[in-house]
């Protein structure tokens, strides 16, 4: 059984965090630079970690398996961050952050998490104004915001559609100087390959260098993960291509509990499937909501054109569903909507797997020249990909999986089952629960880096014994030979099919079982599915080349051998929870009007998956959610 | 949507083992490629062809594939991220070539971004020069209050077309001496606009271009090539205003006037 003390403080929610660092222990300036730090991934978590634990004195090692930090795949993120600093003057506050948060999460994630985070969020944008992120402006030169999905208020800053760009160029610029300062030792092109646990802590990585090939060993006094999502378990996402569960699932291996790995978030404004031969998906910003208008026709198997449908022939559903949210419901309620409409039959475009996003009235309004000073980036983005013009016919969308609220399971200090291994980021499961709400993505990213793990992790260095630690030691060795054996036997299986063969084909598992509606069967069925597909990646695939210089093929198929065994706890636990919550939506329960149906009786918890090892099965673990603030309700945006 | 035809293409791709190795041109025919594909889509379709093949793929490097993490990096029958303006060679789809066309595949070619493999380059040389100094020094707890740096709002625009270079080093291939101006002056002018950026205004651009000529980047002749292929097309003006920084900062080098 896992410990799954959650360590979060009691009392008053507004005074917990504020507490808890008064109580923390602290680490002497002069004792800092004797501790190093391995940060693994330089995505918002990873580089702003890596920032702030340097600027504090701590010797930090950051990895990443780009050839530059600055690639981290939060450079993509499009809308903007949260922040609850009510410049808009519309009734914003932190307490109204925390409270939109968890009830976006459906009830399932942790109150003082939540809080803390809505806490920080005013910090984020001070410092990255700081460090001179160029932030939509008014004409006055104050800062800009703008609203999004689940909320009522406008509490967004974004940068044009490359807010998650600027904000990783700042932490991204503020580790470079501390680089520059020698306080951080930079490992690029290294894919990290096991996590080496010695006498209960975590003390060391073992990475591969991708450009020679090399085994090597690195130790530290805490290991940082910051290694973002694993939406790729689809193969079709909106994440970018090398995006992968491996360094967060092989700490799962070593004894990391996996929460929630059920509750993706399937993320409604996507560019539709064009062909087989697709590789990714590429989002469209959750902004574009605020001024598209999304409908499909009333009738279905409507041929028309979207523009030869009259206005009375055409559903505006969100709009009509959920009046008072309208085209700004939460993520995972437009997904699931669209999905309703296309299932009837009512799909536009060529597959019939969309619906339109329409910025004609927007326009009429006002004008195209302010749509495209907004939105111009986004709509250019989708011409080129698409050849249409979405200034003249209406865009086309369809739901895509994007992000991962679940992930390693980490404590109020952001410290996981493992001792001395901490989770930030996307790689932990902590803040949204079963669904995330737009541009809260990039603010629990720097939250985590910048303001919670310094202090976090300096307590567990000041109140833990940890021994010096050399990397010749049994353990690294042992660790460094699994490695190369699991390279080996990839090389080994030489069949004759590439790693893409089976990763698409897990994507289509996934996708139809365990993707955006699942029910009981479909999640049994997919197991036993996913069981056969590993059995024959591991008799006829085929890794070209060889392991001694760079080798993608031999980097994908790795990664792909990994989601086959990773596939089989997200079908597991969207099959254990038998209820409908946030992005989870089991078909078996919903309400009359096909919404939600959670049940807080049984589930109000966050399931951990525990791993016992080979050929044995994980087992669940449940950590019971208490909401002291935000009484559960059934979600309502109508 | 009507049944489009299949393309079939010649391809002339650059193979190189790693960077002692020398290099030389490989020629492959690839048939049924889609106007839809995107580029790299299509060398991934090569790719598992030449894996089921028993062959070696080409080993390139791209992540986000929508244009904004810097990473994908070819040069297209002779183009910097290939033909059309404003994108990144991920963003490039199969509808810009027809049917039979001979396509020529390299990787950039400048000194400071020596070949890994085949397609695929180092481009550290561009993390260096940011270490050097393409930041605003602020450790994290010490920052005011957000609006109390007020921006008017063109100067927060100019400094965000600035900021939105990708680091891909298209300006560097597209240059016939492979000068970093373009990357250097996009940075440089993101900081030397804004209020953040005035305490170091100086000195940053004498390390930034200190640690540019270190990286045996080329000197800039002025042909605009660089601006040309930017995928952000950050303007060519941005030269003028790193010179202008620079020629400022060593008549008075230290930060007082």
């Amino acid at each position: 059984m896992l410990n799954l003390d959650s360590k979060c403080p009691t009392g008053d929610i507004e005074t917990r965090w504020t507490r808890h660092k008064f109580n923390m222990k602290l680490v002497n300036p002069a004792n800092r630079r004797k501790h190093s730090i391995i940060i693994v991934g330089t995505g918002l978590a990873g580089a702003s970690a890596a920032a702030s634990l340097a600027e504090l004195g701590y010797h930090v090692k950051s990895f990443c398996y780009h050839g530059s930090p600055r690639r981290a795949h939060s450079i993509a993120a499009q809308g903007g961050i949260n922040a609850a600093k009510n410049y808009k003057n519309d009734g914003d506050s932190i307490h109204r952050l925390f409270y939109d948060t968890v009830k976006g999460g459906d009830f399932r994630s942790r109150e003082s998490n939540v809080h803390r985070l809505a806490e920080v969020s005013v910090n984020i944008i001070d410092q990255c104004v700081a460090q001179g992120v160029p932030f939509a402006r008014e004409y006055g030169g104050l800062l800009d915001n703008r609203s999004f999905g689940g909320t009522q208020v406008s509490r967004t800053f974004y940068a044009r559609g490359q807010t998650g760009q600027q904000l990783l160029l700042g932490a991204y610029s503020s580790m470079m100087r501390q680089v520059g300062l020698g306080q951080i030792d930079l490992f690029t092109r290294r894919e990290m390959m096991d996590l080496v646990v010695i006498d209960g802590q975590a003390r060391g990585i073992i990475t591969r260098n991708v450009v020679t090939g090399e085994i090597e060993r690195h130790s530290a006094d805490a290991v940082l993960l910051a290694t973002g999502g694993c939406s790729n378990v689809y193969y079709l996402s909106t994440n970018a291509i090398n995006c992968n569960v491996s360094a967060a699932y092989r700490c799962f291996k070593r004894g990391a509990g996996f929460a929630n790995p059920a509750f993706m978030q399937i993320h409604p404004t996507c560019i539709p499937v064009s062909g087989d031969y697709q590789s990714k998906l590429t989002l469209m910003s959750e902004s574009l909501r605020n001024d598209g208008r999304v409908w499909v026709p009333k009738q279905p198997n409507d041929r028309r054109l979207a523009t030869q449908i009259p206005e009375a022939e055409r559903d505006y559903f969100l709009e009509r569903r959920y009046p008072s949210f309208g085209n700004l419901v939460p993520r995972d309620v437009a997904s699931r909507n669209a999905k309703m409409v296309c299932d009837e039959g009512r799909g536009v475009g060529p597959t019939k797997e969309a619906v339109c996003l329409d910025f004609a009235d927007a326009i009429k309004r006002m004008g195209q020249e302010k749509i495209a000073e907004k939105y111009g980036n986004l709509f250019e983005m989708y011409q080129r990909i698409t050849g249409e013009n979405p200034y003249e016919v209406p865009m086309r969308i369809f739901p895509a999986p994007h992000y991962t609220m679940g992930g390693l399971w980490v404590d109020y200090n952001l410290m996981t089952t493992i001792p001395g291994l901490f989770a930030i980021g996307e790689a932990n499961f902590s803040d949204h629960g079963a669904n995330r709400l737009g541009a809260s993505a990039l603010m629990q990213g720097l939250a985590d880096g910048y303001f919670v793990v310094p202090y976090t992790l300096a307590n567990y260095i000041a109140s833990t014994s940890i021994k010096p630690v050399s990397p010749q030691v049994g353990e690294f060795s042992d660790c460094a030979s699994d490695v190369q054996k699991r390279i080996d036997k990839l090389f080994a299986v030489k069949g004759p099919k590439p790693t893409t063969d089976f990763h698409r084909r897990l994507g289509r598992m996934m996708w139809n079982d365990v993707g955006m509606s699942r029910t009981k069967d479909g999640t049994q069925k997919v197991i036993g599915s996913i069981g056969k597909l590993r059995q024959e990646f591991w008799s006829e695939l085929r890794v070209p080349g060889d392991a001694h210089n760079a080798n993608t093929s031999l980097e994908h198929a790795a990664r792909v051998a990994d989601f086959l065994e990773f596939a089989e706890i997200v079908a597991l636990d969207a099959n254990a929870r038998d209820e409908s919550c946030g992005g989870h939506f089991r078909e078996e329960f919903q309400t009359p009007e096909n919404e939600a149906r959670r049940d807080d009786e049984k589930f109000s918890h966050v399931a951990v998956f525990e791993y016992q090892g080979e050929n044995k099965p994980v087992i669940r673990n449940q950590e019971e959610l208490k909401f002291e603030y935000v009484k559960p309700s059934q979600r309502s945006y109508k | 949507m009507s049944a489009q035809a299949l393309m079939t293409l010649k391809l002339r791709i650059w193979r190189q083992k790693d960077a002692q190795s020398a290099g030389r041109m490989e020629e492959h025919e690839l048939s049924g490629i889609s106007e839809h594909m995107s580029f790299l889509e299509m060398l991934d379709f090569l790719n598992e062809k030449l894996t089921r093949e028993g062959k070696i793929p080409f080993n390139f490097e791209s992540d986000c594939r929508e244009g904004i993490c810097g990473s994908c990096s070819l040069v297209i029958n002779g183009i910097a991220h290939g033909p059309g303006k404003a994108k990144a060679t991920c963003q490039l789809h199969m509808r810009s070539f027809k049917n039979g066309d001979t396509i020529c595949i390299e990787p950039w070619r400048a000194a400071a971004f020596p070949v890994i493999k085949d397609l695929a380059v180092d481009r550290s040389a561009f993390d260096r020069i940011i270490s050097a100094g393409g930041y605003v020094s602020v450790n994290v707890g010490s920052a005011p209050e957000g609006n109390s740096i007020p921006v008017p709002k063109n100067v927060a625009d100019y400094a965000f077309s600035s900021a939105t270079c990708i680091g891909c080093g298209a300006c560097v291939a597209a240059c016939k001496n492979a000068s970093a101006m373009l990357f250097v002056s996009a940075k440089v002018s993101q900081f030397s606009v804004l209020p953040q950026g005035q305490a170091e205004r100086k000195s940053r651009v004498q390390n930034m271009v200190a640690q540019m000529e270190r990286e045996q980047f080329g000197a800039c002749t002025n042909e605009a090539e660089c601006s040309a292929v930017c995928p952000k097309e950050i303007p060519f003006e941005n030269i003028v205003r790193l010179n202008r920084e620079f020629i400022r900062s060593n008549f008075s080098p230290s930060e007082f006037e």
